[in-house]
């Protein structure tokens, strides 16, 4: 461990928070309609674009409304998606837009590929470099980016909105909501940040692949693309898929220390300010501030134990004599599978910081982790993403452990459970406790199905070697269920001998059992999400009394940390015990 | 209903030409036109020839000769050994041969695998037949993590100082030139922290290497 390496951890907390609060206070403002400092700019596109959709911006929907519209949009992606990925190098397709020629990948591998980028899980079978076009990456993958993402921010908004209002059945306008996440908050910072990471030397281009002879007479073939613009969504829509296989391991995609650290506060800014927003929007910033805290404590202590396992070292490293203290020159700890430019400290941040959103970003090989290290990750998802979340799915996730923890906290008080002002009658907490089991349920399922069946072990690379098999079908399960998308990559659910899909098949039940438990923890959640808004809005306030349990202080973020852990735990206790606490209790080499 | 199938479906048009189309389009002009260099991968170019990109890790290995002088070969690939002129990269094992940047892969290396211990002992033991010879004394225990285990991308375009300044020795002694001299290019080719304080510092080895060509006139 170094002394810059805490110091990132700090100086990156502090600087996340500083930038997340006046965000918060824009996004308050941009959605209950007010007027911000980019209308003057953006006012006439937002009218065109309403226009074109034939949208009427005016008209309030109510809860079943909104989710149909929610749906039936994220299904005509999920369509078009599927045809630009299956037609990619169709006759129609121009050669400037598929150099290479690649054929498109097999169609179960297809189908777990765009349910992916759809539910912005952005799981990964296939390795861009080898398998997409330079269309279908832009075209096709890159436009979920963006809108996967605004479909979680718009349920998340949707949410408060119905929290704090006061009469009427109306949560907001789908359309409206999309339009203006996509002009106002999705569109200023992602053109920034790519152009940011382009002075850092991200690339975009449209090149063939280079082909360099090197100082020893050696030819090395290097891929090109347009990165730049797909990387800085991917990152602020806490999507995650990377342009190449390594994702934000490539140079390309994260060329040096200051990039992971700008590329880190991108992936955790919009769903921090989310927080900071709910607490301008209900009225009471202490009410953001708590659960901010909440989140913080989760993450920082996930941050810790990542980083000092990875420091230690791993038992392979012993076996083998290396030692991995901090030398000169040298901040040892465990490398295998780090980049040099991130060092420890920038790979177990990075690695908390997209395992705690939905982002599943990567810049080490979690595979490579020791187990405690690799325990972490674990852990992040286990919590069904509330520390901090996708951007979005985090707030309206963590919301609803809010009225579990207002609920529980009501009965010891044996009192009615009461909410800003809003008493919690047994139809909200069955919602919100439902929306709260489906992904636990989708990922554990899941994983007892794919280490169950043959078909299901065809998948893992790790097969006989130990934990590590069943940390591999566990992580991935979860990691799906999750909308998160980081793996364990040694799981695999395409076989491709050849580069351009030459050959290349799929592995059917991975393919569509990842697919379906992705689409399924999606859109389960939402759907409750959205059922808890309508049955909260228009509910009647009374003024807070006495014996009114106070939601914005200290006690009550103890109370939710521990309602959070207490879930996570006793879901997911069993299984974990199975894979990374095991490896990380042994010196055992398998 | 009908009415929200055709918004829906005209949504997901116009956007995809505004965020798959135009987007793109723009970041790229921007790019092409502020930072050409960057967005096009930094190449590097020697007389002419393209000999890499400053931010992708490339081999620094050779042919291993037969005794008769031909290339010697196994199962059809060639076989290498490094180039002990040239500062080696971190060990990489990209499908296709080392750093191979058309197709990067991590290497997925369990930290409880016993593959895993074997390979980290195998790349000791290399590191300490290249490197004992010019640095006595030196053990296992003394070799940077980063000499040993492969990076996450596989195509890692550092090394740790630490790792350069072990190799130097064998430099030096293979260049003819002062160790001081080939310790001020570590220096000079060494990238610091991000803002002071992110990552790790790292010697870019691609860089140094073509410094010492200029240096001595070509890898002699």
């Amino acid at each position: 461990m170094t002394v810059a390496g805490w110091l990132t951890i700090a100086i990156f907390a502090l600087l996340l928070t500083a930038l997340a609060i006046p965000l918060g206070s824009y996004l308050a403002k941009v959605y209950t309609g007010q007027r911000v400092f980019l209308s003057p700019l953006l006012g006439g596109p937002e009218r065109l674009l309403y226009r074109l959709m034939r949208v009427d911006a005016g008209r309030e929907q109510d809860w079943k409304s909104y989710a149909k519209s929610l749906l039936l949009f994220s299904l005509a992606g999920w369509l078009l998606l599927y045809l630009i990925l299956r037609t990619q190098d169709a006759f129609f397709v121009p050669h400037a837009l598929n150099p290479l020629g690649y054929h498109s990948a097999p169609w179960n591998v297809t189908f777990n590929t765009v349910s992916s980028f759809v539910t912005n899980t952005n799981w990964q079978y296939y390795s861009g470099e080898t398998t997409m076009s330079y269309f279908s990456q832009m075209a096709g993958l890159t436009v979920q980016n963006w809108l996967s993402a605004g479909v979680g921010i718009v349920v998340a908004v949707a949410l408060v909105r119905a929290i704090v209002s006061r009469s009427g059945k109306g949560i907001g306008n789908f359309w409206k909501d999309i339009v203006r996440t996509v002009l106002y908050v999705l569109g200023p910072i992602s053109v920034i940040g790519a152009i940011v990471l382009l002075s850092q030397g991200v690339i975009q281009n449209f090149g063939s692949y280079l082909t360099a002879h090197t100082l020893t007479g050696a030819t090395q073939s290097i891929a090109m693309g347009p990165v730049a613009s797909q990387e800085a969504i991917k990152l602020l829509g806490t999507n995650g898929g990377g342009f190449f296989n390594v994702n934000s391991a490539h140079p390309f995609e994260n060329p040096n220390g200051f990039t992971n650290f700008f590329e880190m506060l991108l992936v955790l800014i919009v769903p921090a300010a989310l927080v900071f927003m709910y607490g301008r929007m209900t009225g009471n910033r202490r009410q953001g501030y708590a659960i901010y805290g909440t989140m913080m404590v989760m993450f920082l202590g996930a941050v810790v134990v990542a980083y000092v396992a990875e420091a230690h070292g791993s038992p392979a490293q012993h076996a083998a004599g290396l030692h991995t203290h901090a030398i000169a020159g040298s901040a040892g700890g465990n490398m295998e599978g780090k980049e040099q430019r991130f060092g420890i400290a920038g790979s177990a941040l990075f690695d908390v910081v997209t395992t705690v959103t939905s982002c599943g970003a990567v810049n080490s090989a979690l595979e490579s982790f020791t187990g405690i290290g690799g325990a972490v990750p674990f852990a992040n998802l286990s919590a069904s993403e509330v520390i901090f979340g996708g951007v979005g799915t985090g707030l309206y996730s963590i919301l609803l452990y809010v009225l579990l923890a207002v609920f529980i906290g009501g009965l010891m008080v044996g009192r009615t459970p009461e909410w800003l002002g809003k008493k919690l009658e047994a139809r909200e907490i069955k919602l919100a406790g439902l929306g709260i089991l489906v992904t636990p349920l989708a990922a554990l399922l899941a994983t007892a199905l794919a280490t169950a069946t043959s078909g299901g072990r065809a998948s893992i690379s790790a097969l006989g070697k130990g934990p590590q098999g069943f940390s591999e079908s566990f992580y991935a399960y979860l990691s799906q269920s999750n909308n998160n998308g980081s793996a364990f990559a040694g799981y695999t659910g395409l076989i491709q001998p050849n580069a351009g899909n030459v050959g290349a098949h799929g592995v059917t039940f991975a393919d569509l059992l990842g697919g379906f438990v992705m689409l399924f923890a999606r859109f389960g959640p939402i759907v409750f999400a959205l059922a808890v808004a309508g049955a909260l809005a228009g509910k009647r306030v009374t003024p807070a009394g006495l014996g009114t349990m106070r939601t914005d202080n200290p006690t009550f973020a103890v109370l939710l940390i521990g309602v959070i852990v207490l879930v996570g735990a006793l879901t997911f206790f069993p299984a974990l015990l199975l894979g990374p606490v095991v490896q990380g209790l042994t010196g055992h080499l398998y | 209903m009908r009415r929200e199938i055709v918004t829906s479906l005209l949504a997901v048009i116009v956007f995809t030409i505004l965020l798959g189309v135009v987007y793109p389009l723009v970041i790229t002009g921007v790019g092409q036109v502020a930072f050409p260099g960057n967005a096009n991968g930094q190449k590097v170019y020697v007389d002419g020839r393209l000999v890499g990109s400053k931010i992708i890790g490339q081999s620094f290995t050779r042919p291993v000769l037969e005794t008769n002088g031909k290339p010697k070969e196994e199962e059809g690939e060639l076989v290498t050994e490094p180039d002990p002129r040239y500062f080696q990269s971190r060990p990489s094992a990209t499908e296709g041969g080392a750093y191979n940047a058309a197709a990067s892969t991590f290497s997925n290396r369990g930290p409880n695998d016993k593959a895993t211990e074997e390979a980290d002992a195998e790349q000791a033991k290399e590191y300490l037949a290249l490197n004992g010879p010019y640095d006595p004394g030196l053990t296992v225990a003394e070799i940077p993590v980063d000499a040993v285990n492969t990076s996450a991308s596989n195509l890692d375009p550092e090394i740790s100082p630490a790792n350069a300044s072990i190799q130097a020795h064998r430099i030096a002694a293979k260049r003819q030139l002062p160790l001081n001299v080939v310790d001020g290019l570590i220096g000079r080719y060494t990238d610091g922290r991000g803002l002071g304080f992110s990552g790790e510092p790292g010697v870019n080895v691609l860089e140094l290497n073509l410094a010492l060509d200029r240096l001595t006139g070509g890898a002699r």
